[in-house]
């Protein structure tokens, strides 16, 4: 049985842990709700963006001179799987969940003889991705997103994985992010983003036949990159709320937990300090017996 | 003939505008469109300008676009652009420090690239500087 004393000090030390994590579980709460806003705000736009592509995907590809963007290298032979986490940690298994389903996506890729480059965005994703494949990371970034996700940094990515691109580097492009659903639920999503996935158009209605100003390709070769970006900078927006609504559930259940423990511990304490009174009245009172 | 058309403004921040319209004017970079219902379906680039936006004959809404794309069809009309002011809130002064802005960027510029898109950027706040003006149509 350990001592009052050693009670009081882990009943206090629980206490300070149940302070902290409240109060982070408040801050993540406040910044949940800037990142959501971010996060749908930005929805509208990535998804007309993503339907005019499409539309115009779908009336130029399979011609000859279709953007390589688009139409892809006619290879799946090197892969590039973009790995987006957030820096820190304290939220639950939100970037365990990232990483588990990188890790199976390499793994597989791997094992169907495919070569895998990684680039990892966020701290947490590139430490554990560096233990099992360091030699496959080809780029990191690290510094994203500190105070909140700026287009630029979503920018400098997609010009990075363009560059790459273009230089002949990879084939196919996936991107692993965790979508925002609502504060407490997450779901790891991977997404494709080179060559542009063209929907399946039904033909059974009448296609529209679009003008086009200055012609298709030069919007294309306008609209592929940006469209790139605009995808990056959505993936590291929902993943800003989804990591924010991970670590304000994780912070919630470890004040809980923390409360529950304080409670055990209480107990246990006063049961030992009142078996402590109960011996000690034992012990004089059998003294004056004795006399 | 139906007599409005859906018009939507997206900016990466948000959705500005998302309602019937009897017509909206949007600046191609081909020349200013003229959006009226059961418009032929369109996909344009957009230049530095004025997206105007009537309803009843007079123009309810001005909006200064940075450039971007629209996409037309009968019934709609989708405006991406990459930055949206309402007019009201464009000033001289935000013009002129774009410019400056621009400006640096240009001087600072060491690669090709770099001043491609300073020169962007400066044609914009141009833009922005003669829409200030009020000399843009």
């Amino acid at each position: 049985m350990p001592s009052l004393k050693e009670f009081r000090v882990r009943i206090e030390s629980v206490q300070s842990t149940k302070k902290i994590t409240s109060a982070m579980k408040m801050v993540a709460a406040s910044k949940l709700r800037r990142a959501q806003e971010a996060a749908e705000a930005a929805r509208p736009y990535a998804e007309r963006m993503a339907s005019m592509l499409s539309n115009l995907a779908g009336a130029s590809v399979g011609r000859a001179g279709a953007p390589p963007m688009l139409a892809g290298t006619g290879k799946d032979d090197v892969q590039l799987v973009v790995v987006m986490t957030a820096n820190r940690g304290l939220c639950g298994g939100f970037n365990t969940n990232i990483i588990r389903s990188a890790r199976t996506l390499i793994r597989e890729l791997l094992a169907s003889g495919k070569t895998v480059k990684i680039l990892t965005v966020g701290r947490k994703g590139r430490d554990a991705i560096r233990r099992d494949f360091r030699e496959l990371i080809v780029g990191e970034y690290t510094e994203f997103g500190r105070k909140r996700v700026a287009f630029a940094e979503a920018n400098e990515v997609a010009k990075k994985v363009t560059d790459m691109y273009v230089a002949g580097e990879f084939d196919v492009a996936t991107m692993i992010y965790a979508r925002f659903k609502s504060a407490v639920t997450q779901i790891v999503t991977r997404q494709q983003i080179i060559p542009f996935p063209v929907p399946v158009v039904e033909t059974t209605d009448a296609q529209m036949v679009y003008d086009y100003e200055p012609s298709d390709t030069e919007i294309l070769t306008e609209l592929l990159p940006r469209n790139l970006a605009i995808q990056v900078f959505r993936a590291m927006l929902e993943n800003s709320a989804s990591f924010f609504g991970a670590q304000m559930a994780a912070m919630d259940s470890a004040t809980r937990n923390a409360g529950e423990m304080i409670d055990k511990l209480k107990l246990r304490y006063n049961r030992s300090r009142q078996a402590m009174i109960t011996k000690e009245l034992i012990e004089i009172i059998s003294g004056a017996e004795a006399v | 003939m139906p007599d409005t058309l859906k018009l939507e403004l997206v900016s990466p921040e948000r959705l500005l505008v998302s309602e019937q319209v009897e017509m909206v004017l949007v600046p191609g970079v081909e020349g200013v469109l003229g959006v009226l219902p059961l418009h032929a379906p369109t996909l344009s680039t957009l230049k530095p300008g004025f997206v105007d936006v009537y309803k009843g004959n007079v123009v309810v809404e001005r909006y200064f676009v940075a450039g971007g794309f629209a996409e037309i069809t009968p019934t709609t009309c989708t405006v991406l652009v990459d930055e949206a002011l309402p007019k009201e809130t464009l000033t001289q002064a935000m013009a002129a420090e774009r410019q400056t802005m621009a400006k640096a960027l240009h001087d600072a510029a060491a690669t090709d690239e770099d001043r491609l898109k300073a020169l962007k950027a400066l044609e914009v706040a141009d833009a922005m500087m003669s829409a200030a003006h009020g000399a843009l149509h």
